[in-house]
């Protein structure tokens, strides 16, 4: 480690504290990175990692506590602002834009020009410019080739390079290798101990511990948005990181009484996503269990969702529901069979937000309604303030228009959609996610009817306490494989965030 | 009705009063009754378009097609000597099935619906051209069955066309409204992607849409050949998808979809043709007639956009009935 000597750390952040409207994201933490410093910033899904990262971008502003930059107090206004102070992000997706080409991108918004009135680009000063910081990197300027024929680690590089070039002295890594192979894995982090090498200060923000343990000086976790704790260069382990992560001791929600041995509602096979062609997932649902399905973000949870849904239909392996198999192609084919799907984003997928509380109700299920093929308007507004009823639903009449009603409230109906008939399988994506504390307790306690009535449920949750809480059985992804399954004897955070991490390390 | 299409119709009134008040020969018998011949024949096609257009594309080649198939009627009906119900069949059917590979290239293949259409937009006014040596082609005198009854005739006193439009856009209207189709259509328009999670089959909904905006095509494209009665395939049917889009788009549909109502692009319709007639009537010099169209348009959808920013979430344009 290079000491700062005498001289200010490159960032202190003090005591920062940031609220959102119904959460507290950041409770006075703490973060110092020196010069020529790799600091490991590790914690769960949710634990603030992201909001300290847009506190330094400019994005929000701290409600308390300091930035302190070179010992001087610092105010981020704006991305602008964050860019002066020698601030330079890699974000997990990639901001180069992949049609231009590597100089291109690296002075994207800054670029020469020559004299005169056409403000004409001056090639060659682009060029020369782009030059040095990508020749810190170790790659070549390649004028002229767009990025969308470079590899995405090459991309990579150049993004890193664009922040380079603005004399970035604190560069922040958010997930840099979540979509590099191994190889492109080894050469990014070299590139980060030469970086170090050249007094830059490196904040590292990673799921995969073992890279983080690889290169890290020092690690920081948060966990609930508060410094969990820090450990120095020698007491780095995956263990330590887990389970300062992990941390508190977890409630135990009440077991539930021991499940009757029940046949299962779905049975998948050698499931292969598209998204991931290399890896197979099986597991089975009974009927009236609720699986939870646990992993990082980007593990595959969702990606399996749609496969099982039809939306991006698997290349390969069994699905059977209730020991029948069934074919999906379209998710017609899975509503047929007694699959439904609650996606995770209500606003894109979930509901047709535009339209009314009635027709979102109905939408999936129209046939019902029908006679000649016209739909009759009584009986589907029976049917829909009959679902607001059972489901408390709160709206000031089944025609309001979805985007007016509560997150929590348009939850429900996202769920009610799929209720008439109750189906087999009920596939939940982040059931309670932006659902305010009560909704969320009335979704849970749906759930617990539904598989009482004989439903399986496979909930994909981030949320470790409704992960732990209300599943009855846990099965964890990592990177598009299964990772392992654990029952309740075994159900623990610490246990599900090793399985989640990849335990190799 | 909606407010949208009271507030429309409400439109229409003023103006056919404005126009009224200055030259009282708008309410001449033969000039209403041409002007509802003309909303009839237009206003058809019209209906059309505003399904492609609530799935959130477009439809640009109805005007080439009219010429593509008026040419092709009048030479199978005088030249090759086919019998009228035959050709009337493969009239129907030839735009209906352009309209299905329209919605195939749209859905399919992928392509942008402006494209496929403005494909579809040259192809059609070309073959036209070709096939007919770009000499004008006319039924001439004959009545080859019921169709120019249909084109130029009246029942009591109203222009068939009239009738037939109020009868197209009574079942789709119905359609649109009330029927699972319907109901699909404007969901897949609004979001598809919602769409396909809650299981429509949204690519054939789309398709569907460009099939009855061909189908719909063909029924207005006879008539108005055989209302004109000659067709000259370098400009016959210019500008018509034009007319049709500015029907539907002031009549409601917003061109990002999941909107419209047959109502309000049968008002439309009329709001143009009264517009026309206007033109005429008032003196204005007719080379301004585009301009005051142009004109009339933009104010209409510039006042809905702030109305509807006064009342939040209130974009008002939902079909409720007929």
């Amino acid at each position: 480690m290079i000491p700062g000597g005498a001289d200010h750390p490159l960032l202190e952040v003090r005591g920062v504290t940031k609220r959102f409207p119904g959460v507290l994201a950041l409770d006075g933490v703490n973060l110092t990175v020196k010069a020529g410093e790799v600091v490991g910033l590790v914690g769960e899904n949710g634990a603030g990692k992201s909001t300290l990262m847009n506190l330094l971008g400019g994005v929000h502003q701290p409600d308390a506590g300091s930035i302190v930059i070179d010992g001087r107090p610092v105010e981020i206004r704006s991305a602008r602002a964050s860019i002066a102070l020698g601030i330079g992000f890699i974000h997990q997706e990639l901001t180069v834009l992949d049609n231009l080409d590597a100089p291109g991108n690296i002075l994207l918004g800054r670029e020469p020009v020559r004299g005169g009135p056409l403000r004409l680009l001056d090639r060659a000063a682009m060029l020369s410019a782009a030059r040095e910081p990508l020749a810190r990197l170790g790659i070549a300027a390649s004028p002229g080739v767009p990025l969308r024929d470079l590899s995405l680690a090459q991309r990579q590089m150049v993004e890193i390079a664009k922040v380079l070039s603005r004399h970035a002295r604190l560069i922040i890594m958010d997930e840099p290798t979540s979509r590099l192979t191994p190889a492109e894995t080894d050469r990014l982090l070299a590139v980060v101990r030469d970086l170090k090498a050249q007094g830059a200060g490196v904040i590292l923000i990673s799921h995969r511990l073992g890279e983080v343990g690889a290169c890290a000086d020092r690690v920081v976790v948060l966990r609930d948005g508060r410094n969990a704790g820090e450990l120095a260069r020698q007491e780095i382990s995956h263990d330590r990181m887990v389970r300062l992560m992990v941390g508190r001791e977890l409630a135990r929600a009440p077991a539930r009484a021991a499940l009757p041995e029940r046949a299962p509602a779905l049975e998948v096979r050698g499931l292969v996503v598209r998204a991931r062609p290399q890896c197979a997932v099986s597991f089975e649902v009974a009927a009236g269990e609720i699986l939870g399905l646990a992993g990082l973000v980007g593990a595959g949870r969702s990606e399996l969702a749609q496969a099982l849904f039809g939306i991006d239909p698997p290349l390969a392996g069994d699905i059977l529901v209730d020991g029948r198999p069934v074919a999906v192609r379209f998710p017609r084919d899975a509503i047929a069979a007694g699959i439904a799907l609650v996606p995770e984003d209500r606003h894109t997928a979930g509901l047709v937000v535009e339209m009314t509380v009635r027709e979102n109700l109905t939408l999936a299920c129209l046939g019902q309604f029908t006679r000649i093929g016209l739909i009759r308007a009584k009986p589907e507004k029976d049917f829909a303030r009959g679902r607001c009823a059972a489901l408390a639903i709160r709206t000031p009449s089944v025609e309001a228009p979805v985007q007016s009603l509560s997150g929590g409230n348009q939850q429900k109906v996202a769920v009610g959609k799929w209720l008439s008939p109750p189906p087999r399988v009920l596939i939940l994506d982040e059931p309670t996610r932006g659902v305010d504390v009560g909704a969320k307790a009335e979704i849970y306690s749906l759930m617990r009817d539904l598989v009482e009535g004989g439903v399986g449920i496979l909930m994909i949750s981030s949320d470790m306490e409704e992960v732990l809480g209300v599943s009855d059985r846990v099965a964890v992804m990592h990177e598009g494989r299964l990772a392992g399954v654990l029952g309740r004897d075994a159900f623990g955070e610490e246990a599900v965030m090793r399985l989640a991490v990849g335990s190799a390390g | 009705m909606s407010r949208k299409e009271l507030a429309l119709a409400l439109l229409l009134a003023v103006l056919c009063a404005a126009t009224a008040a200055l030259n009282p020969r708008f309410l001449g018998v033969d000039n209403l009754q041409n002007m509802a011949r003309l909303t009839g024949l237009f206003g058809i096609f019209s209906i059309g378009l505003g399904a492609a257009i609530i799935t959130g594309g477009i439809d640009l080649s109805v005007g080439s097609l009219f010429a593509l198939q008026g040419v092709l009627l009048a030479m199978a009906l005088r030249e090759w000597n086919w019998g009228w119900a035959v050709a009337v069949a493969a009239a129907l059917a030839g735009p209906a099935a352009l309209g299905w590979l329209h919605g195939w290239l749209v859905v399919r293949m992928r392509l942008q619906p402006f494209i496929v259409t403005l494909c579809g937009l040259l192809v059609y006014r070309g073959a036209a051209r070709f096939l007919a040596n770009d000499e004008t082609k006319g039924f001439g005198s004959g009545n080859f069955g019921p169709l120019r009854a249909l084109a130029a005739g009246d029942v009591l006193g109203v222009p068939m066309s009239f009738v037939l439009l109020l009868a197209v856009a009574a079942v789709t209207g119905v359609l649109l409204n009330r029927s699972v189709y319907g109901r699909w259509l404007l969901a897949t328009g609004r979001n598809e992607e919602a769409a396909r999670y809650s299981g429509v089959p949204t690519a054939r909904v789309i398709m569907g849409a460009y099939v009855v905006s061909g189908a719909l095509a063909g029924v207005s494209g006879i008539l108005i050949a055989f209302y004109t009665n000659s067709i000259s395939p370098a400009s016959h049917g210019n500008f018509y998808e034009l007319y049709g889009i500015a029907a539907a788009v002031l009549g409601g549909c917003t061109l990002r979809g999941g909107e419209g109502s047959v109502t309000g692009i049968v008002i439309g319709t009329a709001i143009l043709q009264v517009l026309q007639n206007l033109v005429n009537l008032l003196g204005i010099p007719s080379s301004l007639n585009f301009a005051v169209m142009g004109a009339v348009i933009l104010l209409g959808v510039l006042a809905d956009e702030l109305v509807g920013r006064w009342r939040p979430g209130g974009g008002g344009g939902r079909p409720n009935s007929t």
